[in-house]
C-alpha cells in the first residue's frame, strides 16, 4: 500500500537522467499514517507520538524483555491497542527492541494480519469462506468496493468504512454473510449492499 | 574436535562436525554452484538463507533435494551433486529466477560481473519457457547508490551487510511472496533512510540490483571541454586494487601505471590524495595534541577520545546515530575534501585559473565519497571543491573504454606540488593506517624526538576492534581502532556511556578499511584479497624515502606559503568542517 503511494514520489536525479517506471494510479485514502500526508504536502514535518504513547509502547517492549525475537508479540499487542501500526509506532518499537525500523517494517508487511491503515469506524468484513463464496460473496465484495471506491484492506476517505475479508463466522446457514462492526447481515445480495451502507450514512 | 565422514560424488571426505555439505564438497574440490550464499571469511559471517535453491544436491534416503549451503553434513551421508535429477532441478530453478528478471544484460551496469549471468552461462540456459508477469518496482537513485529492485534475486546479502556487519539497518526484506523486495523502512528512498552510502551492499550484490551512480560520463564531458582545467586525485587504496581489474594478482601495486593511465586519459595534472592525507595528519594530529594537552592541564570541557573523520561513511553513520556526540570527532575534513579545497584555492591561484574553470575529479575506493563531495558545506558559491568522484571500478572501465593497454604502460610519477606524499599518506587506505600515520607525526611533534621505528605494529591487523597503548616518551596514549560499523557502534556506545578509556579512536566504515571499500573491485568475501591489498600499501610505505607526514617538503611549503600553521585561521577556513544532526531526517521530510 505504502509502497504504491511512495512510488508516486519523483525519483532523485543524480548523474545521468533515469527513467521512471509508470505506476498505475491507485486510490489513496486520506486517513493513512502520517507519512503519506507528509509526502503529499512536501513540507518538512516532524511527527512525534505523545510522551504517553511512547511510554506505553516501550512498556510493551519491556514486558517482553526488549527481545527482538519477541517482535511479533509486541506488534500484536500494540496493534490491539491502537488498531493499526503507523510508521511512527514502528519506529518506537524498533528503538525499544534495539533493531532497525526497516526490519520491523519487513515483519509488518510480511504478515497480512498487521496493518498500517487504521480501520474505519464501521469496519466491513465480508466472509469469503467456502459456503459464502459459493453463494456469491465475491459479487457482494465487488459491490462494496464499487460503492465505497476502495480496495480490500483500505479505508474510505472520511474514515467511516473499511473493507476486509474473513473466513467463516460460523453462520454458514445465512451465507453469504457480512459483518459491519459487531452486527451480522445474512443472505446478502449485491443489490442489498447499498441498503446496508445506508444504515450508517447519518451516523 | 569431532569429525565425521561422508561420501560426495563417490569421494570420501572427512570434515569437522557441523560443516555444511557445500563446504565439505569444496574441501575435495567440488564447487557446487551457489547464488544467495555468501561467506565473509575474515569475519566469520555466512549468509545462507537457503532461498535460491541453486545449490541443491541429492542425499541418499531423503525424498527432496537439499540446499547444500544450509544442510549440515552427517556421518555416513551419501551426496550426489551432479546427477540428472540435480542438474535438471538446478536448471529449472535458474530458469524460474531468470523468468522474473529483466533481460537487459546488454545495458546492465553489472554485466560481466553478474553472478546470475554466470549461472546462466554455466548452465547453458538458452531459453526461458516460463512467461508471465514480472515483478516491477520503482528505481531509487541516491547520490551514491542506485537500487533497481527488478534485478533483485532476494539473496539478502545486502541485508546481512547492512544489518549484521554495519548495523546501519537501512535495508530489510519487506512485503511477501511475489511482491517481496529489499527496501528501506516504509519503502522510502534510500536518501531519506539512515543509509551511510558505505556501499558494502553494492560490493556483495550478485546482480545489478545495487550499483553505484556512475560519473564516468561527466568526467569525459569535463575532459572534452577546452575551457576547463581538469585535475585528478587518487586515493591510497585505489593503487592496491586497480590491477585486479586488469587481471593482475591482488595486492599488485600499480601506482606508476595508474598515474600514466590518468595522464593518457587527458587529465592536465595527475595528483595524489596521499598528499592531502599528509595534510590531514598535520591538522588532525595537531588537533589531537591540542585536545590532549588541554586534557592533561585539567580542562574539563575538552572532549576525549578524539575520533578520526576521514571516512565519509563513518561521518554519515554518526550524524544519523550519534547526534549527541557531534563534537567528539575531529573537525578535520577528509583527505578528498582537503585536496579539493587546496586545489581550488592555493593551486588554482598558483596556475592562474578561476575555480569555476577548474574541475577536480577524485578516484576513490568508496561510494560514500560521491555523496560527500556533493555536501553543501564543501561548496563555494555552489561550486563544489571536488566535482566528481569515481570509484576504482569506474576508473578501470574508463581506462578500458579509452583503448589504453594498461599492462603496457610505463611507470610514471604524480605531478607536483599536490602529488608528493609520504609513506604515512599511503597507509591511510588500511584499517589502523590513519592512526599510525597520526602517531608518527604526533609523537615527534609532542616529544621533539625522532622516532626510532616508524612502524607501529601494534596498530596493524585485521581484528574488528583493536587497541594499543603507545608510549609518547612517558605519556601513555590509548588508541582504539574499529573497522566495520558494527564495531564502530560498540566503541561509540562506550564513549556515549562515558566508559571509553581511549584518547584517540580511528574508525573506518568498511571491513578492512578503504582497501575493502564499496567502490573496489569485487572481492567476493575472500579475505586473502583484502590482506594482500593491505600488505601492498605497507610495502609501498616501507619503500618511500619519507615516511612521516610533517617531513613532506611540499606540505611544509604549503604551510609556509599559504596556510600559516596547522589548525591556524586559514586551515580552519579551508580544512575543517562541522557535522550535522541527521537523526530527524531519517524518515521525515
Amino acid at each position: 500500500m505504502i509502497s504504491k503511494i511512495l512510488a508516486d514520489t519523483p525519483v532523485q536525479k543524480s548523474g545521468e537522467p533515469k527513467t521512471v517506471k509508470p505506476v498505475t494510479e491507485i486510490h489513496r485514502p486520506e486517513v493513512l499514517n502520517a507519512y503519506s500526508s507528509a509526502e503529499k504536502s512536501k513540507k518538512k514535518v516532524k511527527l512525534k507520538l505523545s510522551e504517553e504513547k511512547v511510554h506505553t509502547i516501550l512498556e510493551i517492549c519491556k514486558s517482553y524483555d526488549n527481545d527482538p525475537g519477541e517482535l511479533i508479540n509486541v506488534l500484536h499487542e500494540t496493534q490491539s491497542l491502537y488498531g493499526y501500526l503507523p510508521a511512527e509506532v514502528q519506529e518506537v518499537i524498533a528503538n525499544g527492541l534495539n533493531m532497525s525500523t526497516a526490519q520491523v517494517y519487513g515483519v509488518v508487511t510480511f504478515y497480512s494480519y498487521f496493518t498500517m491503515i487504521p480501520k474505519g469506524r464501521f469496519p466491513i468484513s465480508v466472509c469469503t469462506g467456502t459456503a459464502c463464496y459459493v453463494r456469491g460473496a465475491e459479487k457482494v465484495l465487488e459491490e462494496f468496493k464499487k460503492e465505497l471506491g476502495i480496495a480490500v484492506g483500505e479505508t474510505s476517505k472520511d474514515g467511516k468504512f473499511s473493507i476486509n475479508c474473513l473466513r467463516c463466522v460460523g453462520a454458514c446457514g445465512l451465507a453469504p454473510v457480512v459483518l459491519v462492526g459487531e452486527k451480522v447481515y445474512g443472505r446478502v445480495s449485491p443489490d442489498g449492499v447499498k441498503a446496508i451502507l445506508d444504515n450508517y450514512m447519518d451516523k | 574436535m569431532e569429525t565425521i565422514k561422508l561420501t560426495i560424488d563417490n569421494k570420501i571426505v572427512e570434515v569437522e562436525k557441523g560443516t555444511s555439505v557445500l563446504k565439505a564438497a569444496k574441501k575435495i574440490g567440488i564447487e557446487i554452484p551457489t547464488l544467495c550464499y555468501f561467506e565473509l571469511c575474515h569475519m566469520n559471517i555466512e549468509n545462507k538463507p537457503g532461498g535460491c535453491r541453486i545449490c541443491v544436491v541429492e542425499i541418499d534416503g531423503r525424498k527432496n533435494l537439499a540446499p547444500s549451503c544450509a544442510t549440515e553434513a552427517t556421518d555416513g551421508m551419501i551426496v550426489n551433486t551432479h546427477n540428472i535429477r540435480v542438474l535438471n532441478a538446478r536448471r529449472t530453478i535458474a530458469k524460474l529466477i531468470i523468468s522474473d528478471h529483466p533481460f537487459d544484460c546488454l545495458v546492465c551496469a553489472k554485466s560481466g560481473n553478474c553472478e546470475l549471468q554466470d549461472i546462466a552461462v554455466k548452465f547453458g540456459i538458452r531459453e526461458i519457457p516460463y512467461q508471465g508477469e514480472k515483478s516491477t518496482y520503482r528505481k531509487d537513485t541516491s547520490p551514491s547508490i542506485i537500487r533497481d529492485v527488478d534485478k533483485c534475486v532476494m539473496c539478502r546479502r545486502c541485508e546481512m551487510m547492512c544489518n549484521e556487519v554495519q548495523t546501519v539497518g537501512a535495508l530489510s526484506a519487506v512485503n511477501r511472496g511475489f511482491k517481496a523486495v529489499v527496501a528501506p523502512a516504509f519503502e522510502m528512498d534510500l536518501e531519506k533512510s539512515p543509509c551511510t552510502y558505505c556501499g558494502q551492499c553494492v560490493s556483495v550484490c550478485p546482480t545489478g540490483a545495487l550499483t553505484e551512480v556512475d560519473h564516468t560520463i561527466n568526467v569525459i564531458r569535463a575532459l572534452s571541454d577546452k575551457t576547463k582545467t581538469v585535475i585528478v586525485q587518487t586515493a591510497p587504496a585505489v593503487r592496491a586494487a586497480l590491477g585486479e581489474e586488469f587481471g593482475l594478482e591482488a595486492g599488485t601495486s600499480v601506482t606508476g601505471k595508474m598515474a600514466a593511465a590518468l595522464r593518457r586519459l587527458g587529465f592536465k595534472y595527475v595528483f595524489d590524495t596521499d598528499f592531502a592525507a599528509d595534510l590531514t595528519i598535520m591538522e588532525e594530529g595537531t588537533e589531537l595534541l591540542g585536545r590532549l594537552n588541554r586534557h592533561l592541564q585539567g580542562d574539563e570541557s575538552v572532549k576525549l577520545p578524539m575520533l578520526t573523520s576521514c571516512c565519509p561513511g563513518w561521518v554519515n553513520f554518526f550524524e544519523h546515530n550519534f547526534p549527541d556526540l557531534l563534537d567528539v570527532p575531529s573537525t578535520a575534513k577528509s583527505p578528498q575534501q582537503m585536496f579539493g579545497a587546496i586545489a581550488k584555492s592555493y593551486f588554482a591561484e598558483k596556475i592562474g585559473v578561476n575555480r569555476k574553470d577548474m574541475v577536480v575529479v577524485s578516484v576513490m575506493p568508496c561510494l560514500a565519497k560521491k555523496y560527500e563531495c556533493q555536501r553543501d558545506e564543501f561548496k563555494v558559491d555552489g561550486n563544489p571543491d571536488v566535482d566528481f568522484s569515481i570509484s576504482t571500478r569506474e576508473l578501470a572501465s574508463f581506462i578500458k573504454q579509452a583503448n589504453i593497454d594498461f599492462m603496457d604502460l610505463p611507470e610514471e610519477d604524480f605531478d607536483n606540488p599536490l602529488g608528493e606524499s609520504t609513506g604515512a599518506g599511503v597507509i591511510f587506505g588500511n584499517t589502523g593506517g590513519v592512526i599510525e600515520a597520526a602517531c608518527r607525526t604526533a609523537y615527534e611533534v609532542h616529544t621533539g624526538k625522532a622516532l626510532e621505528k616508524v612502524e607501529f605494529e601494534a596498530l596493524r591487523g585485521m581484528d574488528g576492534i583493536r587497541s594499543a597503548t603507545i608510549d609518547f616518551d612517558g605519556l601513555p596514549i590509548n588508541i582504539g581502532i574499529a573497522h566495520g560499523l558494527a564495531n564502530a557502534r560498540k566503541l561509540l556506545n562506550d564513549v556515549r556511556a562515558g566508559k571509553s578509556k581511549y584518547h584517540a579512536i580511528e574508525i573506518m566504515a568498511c571491513p578492512g578499511g578503504c582497501i575493502g571499500g564499496g567502490g573496489q573491485p569485487f572481492h567476493h568475501g575472500n579475505s586473502e584479497i583484502l590482506q594482500k591489498r593491505a600488505s601492498s600499501l605497507y610495502t609501498e610505505d616501507a619503500g618511500k624515502p619519507i615516511r612521516k607526514s610533517h617531513m613532506n617538503p611540499h606540505i611544509v611549503k604549503l604551510y609556509d606559503e599559504f596556510l600559516g600553521k596547522p589548525c591556524g585561521h586559514k586551515s580552519h577556513e579551508l580544512l575543517h568542517t562541522q557535522y550535522f544532526d541527521k537523526s530527524d531526517e531519517v524518515i521525515i521530510e
